[in-house]
């Protein structure tokens, strides 16, 4: 069966359309131009197909705190991890496999004999607590698209000894915080196509409102992501303060009530720290109390109590990644980038993900655009 | 600075083909060797021997689950070996030695089964399994199977990995990521349904035919198992000191390998290949080369995917049709992501 | 920051479904898509839940709307930063 070919847009050369118009936009600021994305899937893309590459040079794309890997907390990871120290089986996204918490990962753990099992779909937590005697502990992490798998899997009354410790985030809430950071340079956002596809894009007007910056939220595939660059500059030198849905093939205005309805009644929000960045109010998803049961940061509170007596990292509180993922500052401006903080031993979120802006830095050893000059002859 | 949790013990990542267990290496078992040939770190080690060259190379398998679509540890265990002699260009396979470690409580009718492919393998390498071993290990102390295998094999010249030249081009005998994907996906349960199999095979016989083809023009040789075509060509370009710089719509793939690599959110440039040759070959020798890939039945989807470029560093590029970025090899196996 | 996957309904068993993605199938939890969907729908796919139908409709427009883009002029325009010498890269 071949997959019908109308799921993808990655021709290049419509490509290279948006790109001009992309250059025409920012040549008519005649001036630099900054926007944040707030998500990592449009990091990973951008990456994937060497976007950055042919950004007009007048144009910023700042990465925002839009990366669950890069946010969740150190003390969260560290919580997965007493619980398989304690002996129980854990099941987590692979994403968050190699993620360091204060001291180890959940790899290292793995490594000394604990049991940690990567899963790709929630409901194989659901599958494999079935056919387990025993506590299986569900490390739930990820934005608001991911709990609300979650929440429909405990909607689902699965077995009690799927035990839920969720480190779900609430992206609004980080938008708002950099939003409201004072000298931040950002014009605009480009928010997250498939969140979005949940939350609904109407989500993003009071932000647009209180703070006048425009919204647009893009797709992942490498034209969805041009052509929503294309509209958000444009939006940003023209100082229109307006939401534009540039993927509506997965977003409406409303979103989709049914998911949300299900986040709603099985997660409440609640204030949390986000890694590197701040505490975020509102930030967090916690299991309501009618989830207790399925609560592990319940159900093991006692166990949990310990691992807040973790000594932090030594070097912490030089850590500036607030002040890159808000768009203040770069990673060379950080006294420990390269240094204290690398990919084998982050300090910071923006180290911690392959799709952070300091690892990217840092791997690729990329100039304040992520640009490189190219090899062999331009595409005609 | 490391945790001393990573300073004192092995991790998966030593074994995963990347920096990390090249840096092990050089630092537990090459601090005190001074002989060149086995400095170089090649996928095997060339003796003279009267007018030709002896090769021998040596390989220890270990995959989970231990079969997978498309294959099994037997079948690797000859595959890896003969695949790392022809790609020193000794695709005469003289002989193989094979040890096995098996756990206690390993069925021996799977171990039949093993056998049996091994030996299918072996037929269709056209080499022999000349001398074995075999050990038991309590329960718990090996995971199921170990199969060590040794092969000799001879040339009249030896091909190297890091013979690139500026001008080159690459070219790969097939498509991307397949047996990395599909033992990723068996190992995971991760419920794909499709054809979507191992491309273990041995590549002797199709190597032959390509060194008749492309003759002095074939530079280079690697296979691309562990870490993929990234790693596999990060260090033909890092040995040659060049450029490499891949076309993103010249990659061949399965249409299942496509689609488990975007489920998966893994890049096939950065899983193993079991029955895949990346080929550096004088561009006058281009066209011959891919005819007579394209004449086998091993060699049906092979392209030409990139060009080599003189540099003063050594880089592997890929122009996406969008941009170009670099690539870069990996300390770990990719796992599924969700994000 | 999630990853996303578009398929196509190919069976459908009470809240699940066996959705095609590239000819590889995989069992899909319907339990959270937006509205009704039927065999033959296109889907959007996360952590094995489907979360939203795509209307067909919007991908024609979506299509048509890239489409239009490039049909603007090329000649001569290269991306930025592009250099055409095969000099030292680096």
């Amino acid at each position: 069966m071949n997959y019908p070919p109308r799921l993808e847009f990655r021709n290049p050369a419509q490509g290279r359309a948006l790109q001009q118009r992309l250059q025409r936009a920012v040549d008519r600021a005649g001036r630099e131009v900054t926007v944040m994305h707030v998500c990592g899937s449009h990091e990973q893309a951008m990456a994937r197909y060497g976007l950055r590459s042919s950004f007009p040079s007048d144009l910023r794309v700042l990465m925002g705190p839009g990366c669950p890997v890069c946010v969740t907390d150190a003390p969260e990871i560290d919580a997965c991890i007493a619980l398989a120290a304690q002996g129980l089986r854990v099941l987590t996204y692979g994403d968050m496999l190699r993620v360091p918490g204060r001291a180890l990962s959940l790899a290292d753990a793995k490594a000394a004999g604990a049991r940690v099992d990567v899963i790709y779909a929630a409901t194989q937590a659901t599958e494999i607590a079935k056919q387990s005697s025993e506590p299986v502990v569900f490390f739930a992490t990820g934005f608001e698209t991911t709990a609300v798998a979650t929440a429909a899997l405990l909607l689902q009354n699965p077995p009690e000894n799927l035990q839920v410790l969720s480190a779900h985030k609430w992206v609004p809430a980080a938008m708002e915080v950099v939003a409201a950071t004072a000298d931040s340079q950002v014009e605009g956002f480009l928010a997250a196509g498939h969140a979005a596809a949940i939350t609904g894009y109407g989500l993003f007007e009071p932000l647009v409102q209180r703070h006048q910056l425009p919204v647009v939220v893009a797709g992942f595939e490498p034209l969805d992501i041009l052509a929503g660059l294309v509209e958000l500059v444009e939006l940003a030198i023209d100082k229109k303060a307006q939401v534009v849905n540039a993927f509506p093939r997965c977003v409406s205005r409303d979103g989709n009530p049914k998911a949300l309805r299900a986040l709603r009644e099985v997660f409440e929000l609640g204030d949390g720290q986000w890694r590197g960045i701040a505490e975020i109010a509102d930030g967090n998803l916690k299991l309501r109390p009618e989830f207790a049961k399925w609560d592990a940061s319940l159900t093991y509170a006692e166990t949990l109590r310990s691992v807040a007596e973790l000594p932090e990292r030594p070097w912490a509180s030089d850590c500036r990644c607030g002040a890159i993922l808000s768009g203040q500052s770069e990673p060379s401006d950080c006294k420990l980038f390269g240094q204290e903080c690398r990919p084998e031993a982050p300090v910071g979120a923006c180290m911690v993900s392959s799709e952070g802006a300091c690892r990217i830095w840092f791997e690729h050893g990329l100039d304040g655009h992520h640009r490189q000059r190219r090899v062999g002859p331009s595409p005609a | 600075m490391k945790t001393p949790f990573a300073d004192q013990f092995i991790a998966a990542k030593h074994g995963a083909g990347g920096p990390a267990m090249r840096a092990l290496i050089g630092s537990v078992f090459l601090a005190d060797v001074e002989d060149s040939e086995v400095l170089a770190m090649d996928d095997g080690a060339a003796i003279p021997f009267g007018d030709q060259w002896l090769v021998v190379t040596t390989d220890a398998h270990v995959v989970h689950p231990v079969f997978f679509p498309g294959g099994d540890i037997g079948r690797l265990s000859v595959c890896g070996v003969v695949n790392d002699l022809a790609m020193m260009g000794a695709c005469d396979v003289l002989a193989l030695t094979s040890s096995v470690i098996l756990e206690e409580g390993f069925s021996i009718e799977l171990l039949r089964r093993i056998h049996a492919s091994t030996q299918q393998a072996c037929r269709e390498a056209g080499a022999k399994i000349l001398a074995g071993d075999t050990k038991v290990m309590g329960r718990g102390e090996v995971d199921q199977i170990v199969l060590s295998t040794t092969g000799i094999g001879v040339t009249r010249r030896v091909i190297r990995g890091g013979g690139l030249q500026p001008g080159d081009a690459v070219v790969i005998t097939g498509t991307l990521g397949d047996h990395g994907l599909a033992v990723l996906s068996a190992r995971h349960s991760l419920g794909l349904q499709g054809d979507l199999l191992s491309d273990v095979a041995p590549l002797n016989g199709l190597i032959r035919q390509v060194l008749l083809a492309g003759g002095a023009g074939i530079h280079a040789l690697k296979d691309p198992t562990r870490g993929g075509v990234t790693a596999a060509l990060s260090e033909m370009a890092e040995r040659a000191g060049v450029a490499i710089v891949l076309q993103q719509q010249a990659l061949p793939m399965s249409d299942a390998g496509r689609a488990a690599s975007e489920l998966l959110g893994i890049d096939p440039l950065s899983v193993a290949n079991e029955g895949k040759a990346l080929i550096g070959v004088h561009p006058d020798q281009l066209q011959a080369v891919l005819q007579a890939l394209h004449s086998h039945p091993l060699g049906q989807a092979a392209a030409h995917i990139g060009q080599v470029h003189a540099s003063e560093k050594p880089a592997l590029l890929i122009d996406t049709g969008f941009g170009q970025r670099r690539l870069f090899e990996k300390d770990a196996e990719p796992l599924p992501r969700i994000c | 920051m999630c990853l996303g996957a578009p398929g196509q309904i190919i069976e459908m068993q009470g809240t699940t479904a066996i959705v095609d993605f590239w000819g590889v199938r995989r069992q899909v939890a319907l339990d959270v898509v937006d509205e009704a969907v039927a065999v033959g729908d296109f889907v959007l796919v996360h952590v094995g839940f489907a979360i939203r139908r795509i209307p067909a409709e919007e991908l024609d427009e979506t299509l048509a709307y890239f489409a239009a883009m490039s049909e603007e002029d090329l000649e001569g325009w290269q991306p930025p930063g592009a250099d055409r010498s095969q000099g030292d890269p680096l």
